[in-house]
């Protein structure tokens, strides 16, 4: 029996489909089963991100609305076996589909897969409740800016209120040379205002935008970024990591070194 | 900015936390800064009628208590009072 897990976090633009691409990516490098879900009705994205954009035939909604079988909507990314993507609809809306049926496509998943990652949209309105409705577990991505933390906070509120068993927390693009100044929350400051437990830290990384760009997970490759996604995928599996030591830096060799790597 | 200046510099996550804290109070309250004031300033007026109370020592506030009947917090309003003097007993 699989396990559900939404990633969320109230806010726009804070990382919720690069997490959801990179920690399933790196889920199904670790051997598991995993199908990744574009919930945001309307405003695909999860697709382009993972580069399964030109493979799109049917989507979510088709699958809830019967219009075809779940297998016949499942893309399989031929990079990793185990690794399928169920898209997004982008000519319909928020409303074409209930949190009951999300529930009940969850459950038939689970039946499959291993996990299933739900892609959540930003706000607090159907498309967000649809999301949780069959989740296990839920992943609040926030980055170290007010704006971000109030909505997280807001998020984990409803999240409670929701019954949802687990939520952890992730923060995104930190900067290290910011919060040695002073000038940026540190991951242990965003931990105690939300007060939920932290599954993950990932620093800010150039590399994450060059690596979305060609539409690939940057997860699994040597940069800090891409460990510290294979990280949180281990710790949803249940394995200990200890979190990365992000004030490394590579050396000038290594930077030539990895630059000449690249080409 | 002076060299005095640059050393006596709080960085600015200070104040993010800060402020932080201060509106999510409210927000798990589910009640503005504005309206706080109003429950204060008539919990003030009640009370006043019949006792003299301290109001540099006043504070009053919402805050997140751990729930006796399910698990996770509840917002309770928190109020510490100090009396002066009790009106009736200078009649």
């Amino acid at each position: 029996m699989g396990e559900v897990i939404v990633v969320t976090s109230g806010k726009g633009g804070v990382g919720k489909t690069t997490t959801t691409a990179n920690v399933g990516t790196g889920l199904a490098m670790l051997d598991k089963k995993v199908v990744l879900i574009d919930t945001d009705i309307g405003l695909r994205n999860l697709d382009v991100v993972m580069g399964l954009e030109n493979r799109i035939v049917y989507n979510l909604v088709d699958v809830i609305e019967g219009n075809c079988r779940i297998r016949n909507a499942l893309i399989k990314d031929k990079r990793f076996p185990n690794l399928y993507l169920l898209p997004s609809a982008q000519t319909r809306d928020k409303d074409a589909v209930s949190p009951e049926q999300m529930k009940k496509l969850a459950l038939e998943l689970k039946e499959e897969f291993d996990y299933i990652l739900m892609d959540c949209p930003a706000g607090i309105e159907q498309g967000f409740h649809n999301a949780i409705a069959g989740a296990d577990r839920a992943l609040v991505v926030t980055t170290p800016e007010v704006s971000a933390v109030r909505d997280a906070d807001r998020i984990i509120g409803l999240l409670e209120a929701n019954e949802m068993d687990e939520t952890f927390l992730i923060v995104n693009r930190l900067r290290m040379d910011m919060v040695k100044r002073g000038d940026m929350m540190s991951s242990e400051d965003v931990m105690e205002i939300l007060a939920v437990d932290l599954i993950g830290v990932v620093p800010d990384d150039e590399n994450i935008v060059i690596s979305t760009n060609q539409g690939e997970p940057l997860v699994g490759s040597d940069s800090l970024a891409g460990r510290a996604y294979m990280n949180i995928a281990k710790r949803l599996t249940g394995e200990e990591v200890p979190f990365l030591d992000l004030n490394e830096r590579t050396s000038f060799f290594g930077k030539l070194f990895g630059r000449n790597k690249r080409y | 900015m002076g060299l005095a200046d640059f050393f006596r510099r709080k960085g600015t996550s200070s104040i993010a936390k800060d402020r932080l804290k201060l509106v999510l109070v409210s927000d798990r309250a589910g009640c503005s800064p504005e309206v706080m004031e109003q429950i204060k300033n008539d919990i003030i007026a009640v009370i006043s009628k019949y006792i003299e109370i301290d109001l540099e020592g006043l504070d009053i506030k919402i805050k997140q208590t751990e729930s006796e009947t399910h698990h996770g917090t509840v917002p309770a309003l928190f109020a510490n009072i100090p009396i002066k003097d009790m009106k009736s007993s200078k009649k």
